[in-house]
């Protein structure tokens, strides 16, 4: 960094034309990212906007007259129902468990993909087949496993009736599986980017001065792909705080396992509660940005690590 | 030259394109042989709506097509997928087959094509009372009552007949026949799961016991609870007092209709309140060998029990009616196919084919019918008294508020769960609580 200012500074070539070709560059960079920048304020900054005007108000799609302003009382009501506090719980336990065994099953995943030799293109694709498979479809798998009438999971382990669905911390045990089998792949795939961007001269000087593996798993190889692991962490931990096909497909969201955006849907599309459920949509995207916020600043997570280029 | 050849060329491209596509239009809403095509959605049954919708066109002189579209098998499903076409105004949607509770809520929103005066004396003609409570909202006919439901009290004459008491007497109640099945040492088997069942046994109680759920149902939100009422406070003493006694059975609280039978058809079965169903049911578990010829011959039935030895009981009622979607682009058609479908001989010729009690009265005089349905002047007499569940807007709000507060079955007491409900369902319909 230091040394690119060094070198920049004293020579000083005719400024006026590199500011000249840099304003025409920006400019054709704004001119080609217009089009996209427009869509995207069509398709994201409305609704979102719309969502937020809708929340401030008690509002029944089926029931057009009793539509009446009440500011935000929608919000008061959803932070201090059970349901809300309940839901939000679930969704922690969900993603807490799922990202942590996922950063070291990806990590494990992301070794095998780097070292292996034989048959490398094979086991590459085979580690990341169930990341290609539809969530719907994965949590019906799942599903499936694990029911007493199709099920095989109860006759393998010998746990004779045990209904998985029927309470709690069974029916969670298997939607976190199903992600965990679901989305190591992503996980694994960012860590191997990160990976490969570990100079071997690094390991080689550490080599030579006698460090053991362990030291220069520990001491070489993750402080150098830090960034990458930071970045898988961020949107895992987003993408799984907005979990809502397993827990739709497999239990309804009965026995305690709702998620958020679950409520969101049941509040907006089932009972068609437009005002509350927009809140609880406004709050569900509050909380992404607090998420996304702690991990960018808080960590210092460096997002262009993601394209690859350092 | 060759600019201009250029241009030409792909300006025939361009207009065959344009063609291409309004013929892809065009045949999307006309068909090739250009009659117009009816989409008529439907509960899942045997296909019989599909052979009505078909002998319905012929009917019509083949002036239109229809295409029947299956819809989930759960009613929330349903409502959910039908509420979202139509709040995006699809009019896709000619006819559609909707479940009683949920034609307010439709009608509200202005998802209903109203019938006018002269359509609707022909489409009420005969009508059974409890269906055509319905099919009204604010006064209009807003659907066609198509075929009806509604739960007889299932008794094994081996068990009346060693308590000595009749359950198909006038007068029986609930109260007696808990008290006949504690003695017995038998169960009772009834919908207590936190579904849709468990309201509407809950609602046929209060109902019986001369009260509502919700009362000023057309101020919407601010409808008044009546749950917490003597005729609630009735229905929470029968629900707990079987949910706490030797009469419940073992899984109560999880148990739907067919748990219910299951349990009546066990060893220990000895009264069940359950839909008509159960009884082809049972006779082809004797087929199948679940059950012996002398389990079901010692089946019978009569009208629900009553809350009250001197207040005749309003059972349950289910069922199909017939609506027209407001943004419709053939509603001449659709109303021909409605008018068609519930016709009295179409009536009966669906009771028989699919096994769904008709919704018009002269229906059940039919001598096929009345062989086929040895109950059938029960079923009559149980639809035309039936109580239907709140005819509110809110349904889905009123019928979850109860199933949560009343559930499990064993918690239940009065005047606390009545009053609970009560003040739940209020806070939710005023946006105040989370569902």
């Amino acid at each position: 960094m230091t040394m690119t200012d060094v070198r920049v500074a004293p020579p000083a070539p005719e400024p006026e034309e590199v500011t000249d070709r840099a304003r025409h560059e920006r400019r054709l960079g704004l001119t080609l990212s217009a089009p996209a920048f427009l869509v995207m304020v069509f398709v994201t900054a409305y609704p979102l906007i719309y969502a937020v005007v809708l929340s401030l108000y008690n509002y029944r799609l089926t029931d057009p007259e009793g539509r009446e302003f009440v500011g935000l009382r929608n919000y008061a009501t959803v932070l201090t129902d059970s349901v809300w506090w309940s839901d939000f719980v679930t969704t922690l336990i969900i993603t807490v468990a799922s990202v942590a065994i996922e950063l070291v099953l990806g990590f494990a995943f992301a070794f095998v993909m780097y070292r292996i030799i034989q048959g490398r293109s094979l086991v590459r694709t085979g580690i990341l087949i169930p990341y290609g498979i539809v969530t719907v479809v994965s949590a019906y798998i799942w599903q499936f496993a694990f029911q007493l009438d199709s099920g095989f999971v109860n006759q393998w382990f010998g746990l004779g009736d045990f209904n998985f669905f029927g309470q709690r911390w069974s029916a969670l045990f298997v939607i976190i599986l199903s992600e965990i089998w679901k989305t190591t792949p992503f996980i694994s795939l960012l860590l191997l980017a990160g990976l490969v961007q570990v100079p071997e001269e690094y390991q080689e000087a550490a080599r030579v001065d006698g460090a053991t593996p362990w030291q220069r798993l520990w001491r070489v190889t993750l402080p150098n792909m830090k960034a990458a692991i930071m970045v898988a962490l961020l949107f895992r931990t987003l993408d799984a705080w907005r979990i809502f096909d397993n827990p739709f497909i497999m239990t309804r969201g009965a026995n305690n396992t709702e998620t958020l955006s679950f409520l969101a849907y049941r509040q907006n599309v089932t009972l068609v509660n437009l005002g509350t459920g927009s809140a609880v949509s406004v709050l569900l995207f509050l909380t992404v940005v607090i998420i996304a916020f702690i991990f960018v600043k808080g960590f210092r997570t460096d997002l262009s690590q993601v394209r690859g280029d350092r | 030259m060759n600019s201009l050849g250029k241009g030409s060329a792909r300006r025939r491209l361009a207009a065959a394109t344009v063609l291409a596509l309004s013929a892809g239009l065009l045949t999307a809403c006309g068909d090739d042989s250009g009659l117009p095509v009816i989409t008529w959605y439907i509960n899942p049954d045997n296909g019989g709506q599909g052979r009505l919708a078909e002998r319905c066109a012929a009917e019509a002189g083949n002036t239109y097509k229809v295409d029947v579209q299956v819809l989930p098998n759960d009613a929330s499903q349903q409502r959910e997928q039908l509420v979202r076409r139509l709040a995006a105004k699809d009019s896709s949607i000619d006819v559609m087959s909707l479940d009683p509770p949920f034609v307010a809520e439709f009608a509200n929103a202005e998802f209903l094509r109203p019938f006018d005066d002269a359509d609707a004396a022909a489409l009420t003609k005969d009508v059974l009372k409890g269906p055509l409570q319905t099919a009204y909202w604010k006064d209009q006919l807003v659907a066609a009552p198509f075929w009806a439901n509604t739960q007889l009290l299932w008794y094994r004459k081996s068990v009346a007949q060693a308590a000595g008491v009749d359950p198909a007497a006038a007068n029986f109640t609930w109260d007696e026949m808990i008290r006949t099945a504690e003695s017995q040492k038998k169960v009772i088997g009834v919908q207590a799961n936190r579904y849709e069942g468990y309201m509407v046994w809950i609602n046929a109680l209060v109902a019986s016991a001369g009260g509502e759920i919700i009362g000023d149902v057309e101020a919407g939100k601010d409808a008044k609870p009546e749950i917490n009422s003597p005729a609630g406070d009735d229905a929470a003493r029968v629900i707990g007092d079987l949910a706490r006694s030797a009469a419940a059975p073992p899984a109560m609280s999880t148990m739907g209709e067919e748990e219910a039978r299951s349990a009546f058809q066990s060893d220990a079965g000895g009264f069940m309140v359950n839909w008509p169903y159960v009884y082809s049911a049972a006779k082809e578990s004797v087929a199948g060998g679940g059950i012996t010829q002398q389990v079901f011959d010692d089946i019978a039935w009569a009208r629900y029990p009553r809350m009250a030895a001197d207040k005749p009981s309003k059972p349950p009622l289910g069922g199909i009616n017939l609506t027209i979607g407001a943004f419709s682009k053939h509603p001449e058609q659709a109303l021909d196919l409605v008018k068609c479908a519930t016709s009295l001989p179409n009536n009966v010729a669906y009771m028989l084919d699919a096994g769904n009690p008709a919704a018009r009265g002269p229906a059940y005089d039919d001598p096929k019918v009345r062989e086929a349905y040895p109950m059938a002047e029960v079923i009559r007499q149980s639809i035309n008294d039936a109580g239907p569940r709140p005819i509110t807007p809110y349904y889905n709000d009123v019928s979850t508020s109860v199933q949560i507060t009343w559930h499990p079955a064993t918690d239940v007491t009065a005047p606390a769960t009545p009053e609970e409900a009560a003040t739940f369902m209020s806070d939710v319909l005023l946006g105040k609580r989370l569902l």
